[in-house]
């Protein structure tokens, strides 16, 4: 358990996280009350799953880092299952994939010995070169490159992305640093998923012209120009209390966020499409699977890692 | 079927890693049986099959179900033998012509005892992730025993995650398509065709990548 003093500001913002949600779920009860007839299942099962969802995380953020870090591992794991199970994949390459799933434990024990060096080569340059040797000892040359390619391509993003969140909770060098960050990593997330929602919910009242018309053609400009200036409000808010950012750098970081949750979006839209699938999995009711969920982090959480760490620590 | 070791073995080993190393994705549940007799038919690819098939219905209802194996591979050693009847709970049949006695005996009598079989109509796992014609016991069984609900699955990934003659598994999202119960209509060949037919229908259900 983290210590409750040295935590205030992170209580204090998972206590505003859980008002968001009372407010939601008071808002959709008020409106099936106003218009009975409307058909609002997938809204109400999408707030329920924001509830398991935020339950889930603030009791892993509550428990102290380790839990934090096994709790992000899995859901690296479920993330690179999840991406695995919808390519297409060899079954010569069985014993490759398994060595990719071997990564993630590795690669989050790095981050809980604050092991900074290893962290950031392990998946870009070991793993890198480990994957393409385990597959010429197998020596299935026909689709080669595609197998190690779209392999590498999903632990990048399965793994090596969405681990930077977890760095975050070492910062600035060690977990005991009195939940700072636990706060940082509460902050990027938070306002990851907030920019989802807000991008959402701007584009779906006032979206017209299409942004990327070929990819989703639902995602306006509106939708996206709405969503980035209020994730990029929130974060200058809320900055002073979870983070040692000044107002120009939590603009900044706020237009990451914003910016890189977009691309993050549309990136994983682009392979969904690719693939002829609407969702990449139906783990989490109302809302897809689970890449559907953190494939915005994937890019948030490196830009976002790297400006902060860079610039604060 | 009411083991110690077959409880402990299917609550605290099997429906953990079904759940985490697995992943299912389960279409039309609510038609699966809430009680016994009825029969479990299923594409077969993999040693997970059965054991992903057990952990879909209740606990409850543990007890009651009897995977049907094929008695040569599975009574081959004591040890596995041991494993397959005390703690899978399996009922083993004599495969192949040359018995005189009655195979379905033992099935019909399970089914009179309110039990659930799991049968897998296309003999033995074959190639992964490849539906293969059905044999026809099941539609004898159901032929003596007309009132029991047949309830069709269509699995998909469980030859990915263990195909055949691996050791390894490696976790895959795996998908379980229940289809609505067959009813009986006097007809081996009729019947025997409506069942592959639901389970193709019930395979086109699902948008899989290639494999192979």
């Amino acid at each position: 358990m983290i210590a409750l003093d040295s935590a205030k500001p992170l209580l204090w913002a998972l206590g505003g996280i859980y008002v968001l949600l009372v407010i939601a779920s008071l808002f959709i009860a008020w409106q099936q009350r106003r218009w009975p007839e409307r058909n609002l299942t997938e809204l109400v099962q999408r707030v329920r799953s924001w509830w398991i969802m935020v339950a889930i995380f603030s009791a892993a953020l509550l428990f102290g880092a380790t839990v934090t870090l096994i709790f992000l591992g899995l859901v690296s794991f479920l993330a690179l299952k999840e991406y695995l199970s919808m390519i297409p994949t060899r079954r010569a390459d069985r014993r490759v994939l398994f060595w990719a799933y071997l990564a993630i434990p590795l690669q989050f024990y790095w981050i809980g010995i604050a092991w900074y060096g290893m962290f950031i080569v392990f998946i870009p340059v070991y793993l890198f070169l480990l994957l393409p040797l385990r597959m010429v000892l197998i020596g299935e040359t026909d689709g080669f490159l595609r197998a190690v390619g779209t392999l590498h391509w999903g632990v990048m993003i399965t793994v090596f992305g969405l681990s930077h969140a977890a760095y975050l909770i070492m910062l600035p060098g060690d977990a005991d640093a009195g939940g700072e960050g636990a706060s940082l990593l509460l902050y990027l997330v938070f306002l990851t998923q907030f920019n989802d929602v807000a991008q959402y919910v701007w584009g779906k009242s006032f979206g017209k012209r299409p942004i990327v018309p070929k990819v989703s053609p639902n995602k306006t400009w509106a939708g996206f120009l709405g969503g980035v200036g209020t994730t990029t409000l929130l974060a200058v808010l809320i900055a002073p209390w979870l983070t040692p950012m000044d107002t120009p750098a939590a603009l900044f970081s706020g237009l990451l966020i914003g910016v890189g949750g977009f691309i993050g979006d549309v990136n994983m839209s682009a392979l969904k499409r690719d693939l002829g699938i609407k969702d990449s999995g139906s783990l989490i009711a109302g809302h897809g699977g689970i890449l559907d969920r953190v494939d915005s982090l994937s890019f948030t959480a490196p830009l976002f890692f790297h400006f902060v760490r860079y610039g604060f620590y | 079927m009411n083991h110690p070791i077959r409880w402990l073995f299917f609550e605290l080993l099997v429906r953990p890693l079904v759940l985490l190393v697995i992943g299912l994705n389960v279409r039309g549940h609510e038609r699966l049986p809430d009680r016994g007799p009825a029969i479990l038919v299923a594409n077969h690819n993999s040693h997970l099959d059965t054991l992903v098939m057990m952990t879909l219905l209740p606990s409850r209802l543990l007890p009651k179900l009897r995977p049907v194996a094929a008695a040569d591979y599975f009574l081959r050693n004591p040890l596995l033998a041991w494993f397959a009847t005390r703690v899978i709970g399996i009922l083993p049949i004599e495969r192949g012509r040359g018995t005189n006695r009655d195979p379905l005996a033992g099935m019909v009598r399970a089914l009179e005892r309110d039990e659930i079989l799991i049968l897998f109509p296309e003999g033995s796992r074959g190639e992964p992730e490849q539906l293969q014609a059905f044999k026809k016991g099941v539609a004898h069984l159901v032929r003596r025993k007309p009132g029991v609900p047949v309830v069709p699955l269509y699995l998909h990934g469980l030859g990915k995650a263990l195909p055949k003659g691996e050791a390894l598994l490696v976790p895959f999202f795996c998908d379980v398509f229940v289809g609505e119960p067959l009813v009986w209509d006097s007809d081996s060949r009729g019947y025997m065709e409506k069942l592959e037919r639901t389970m193709h229908e019930l395979a086109a259900q699902g948008s899989f990548p290639t494999w192979h």
